[in-house]
């Protein structure tokens, strides 16, 4: 599996992320500057990963979103190819237009950082073919403005399409308030594009690939994706 | 030329910045206030005189990159 990870000024988790990615498919990832025009050839999976992108200036992700080499991702993604966005990641797959809605303040104001429940809600996606459908992971959470909204009709979309691939639960798997630490709409932590190409997530899979790490529930979601290109080679 | 872009929150969307204004607000003893909405104001130099020119560009500007149109709304006024 070729894996690119792009990288714009203020991104701070690149390294976590090709970390996790070399560990578990065994290859070291391209890491792609902002301002080029495109992926290398042959590139399977692109991560966008998390930080403070342009220092979060106008909304967050909402300049790296308009950098040259997004419209090689879009293409990228317009032929089915694989986008992992994860966090910041996922604020600028909005922005950009890859995924609907938009990510913000926290409910509650606070900049979260510590380890959430989520809820893998189906098994049979690229993406999280390393789980079983229900099953509850922990991983780390890290962001300020995590709180997914999108109108009525997007939420109804999503829901009923079942794009909704993680969801903030407890421990046990049951979706409440008071496991919703950011407010999203429908404690949404994680949906895909609609060919199901493109996803996007808040919590770091990346920081829960090895024993060092304290756990390893991030590590299902790249074993996944090493799987889905071992079987389609 | 100058020109102002007002950027604010379409109404129903969530505001809990301004909702902690408000309460900041209130505890400091301000009275009357009934709500409190966080938005954003972009003043810009235009170059040029063209002012048809001016209001398309920052329309442009507002669309493309100053708002987030899934929620928020924006004001062009070219003043000067």
């Amino acid at each position: 599996m070729k894996s690119a990870v792009i990288i714009f000024p203020g991104i701070n988790r690149e390294r976590d992320m090709a970390r996790a990615l070399r560990l578990i498919s065994g290859r070291e990832p391209a890491m792609v500057w902002h301002a080029d025009r495109e992926l290398p050839p042959g590139t399977d999976l692109v991560v966008i990963p998390g930080g403070f992108s342009y220092g979060d200036y106008l909304r967050c992700g909402a300049i790296a979103a308009r950098a040259p080499i997004i419209d090689a991702v879009r293409a990228f993604a317009a032929k089915g190819g694989l986008v992992l966005a994860v966090c910041n990641g996922f604020q600028i797959a909005c922005e950009a237009g890859l995924l609907p809605g938009v990510l913000m303040r926290n409910a509650q104001l606070r900049f979260i950082c510590r380890d959430v429940y989520l809820r893998v809600e189906r098994s049979d996606m690229s993406f999280t073919r390393g789980y079983n459908a229900g099953q509850v992971i922990r991983v780390p959470v890290a962001h300020g403005e995590g709180n997914y909204i999108a109108d009525g009709e997007t939420i109804a979309r999503l829901e009923g399409e079942g794009r909704v691939i993680f969801r903030y639960s407890s421990p046990d798997g049951i979706v409440d308030p008071d496991w919703n630490h950011n407010g999203a709409m429908n404690a949404i932590a994680g949906i895909v594009n609609e060919p199901g190409n493109v996803l996007g997530m808040m919590p770091h899979p990346e920081n829960h690939v090895e024993a060092a790490m304290g756990r390893t529930d991030g590590r299902g979601l790249f074993a996944g994706l090493v799987d889905h290109f071992e079987r389609a080679a | 030329m100058k020109a102002r872009v007002t950027v604010t929150l379409k109404s129903g969307i969530l505001d809990p910045q301004g909702k902690a204004i408000e309460g900041a607000l209130r505890s400091l003893g301000v009275s009357g206030i009934a709500s409190v909405r966080l938005g954003k104001i972009f003043d810009i130099e235009i170059e040029g005189a063209d002012r048809a020119g001016a209001e398309a560009a920052l329309k442009a500007a507002a669309e493309k990159l100053l708002a987030n149109t899934v929620i928020e709304n924006y004001r062009v006024e070219v003043t000067g």
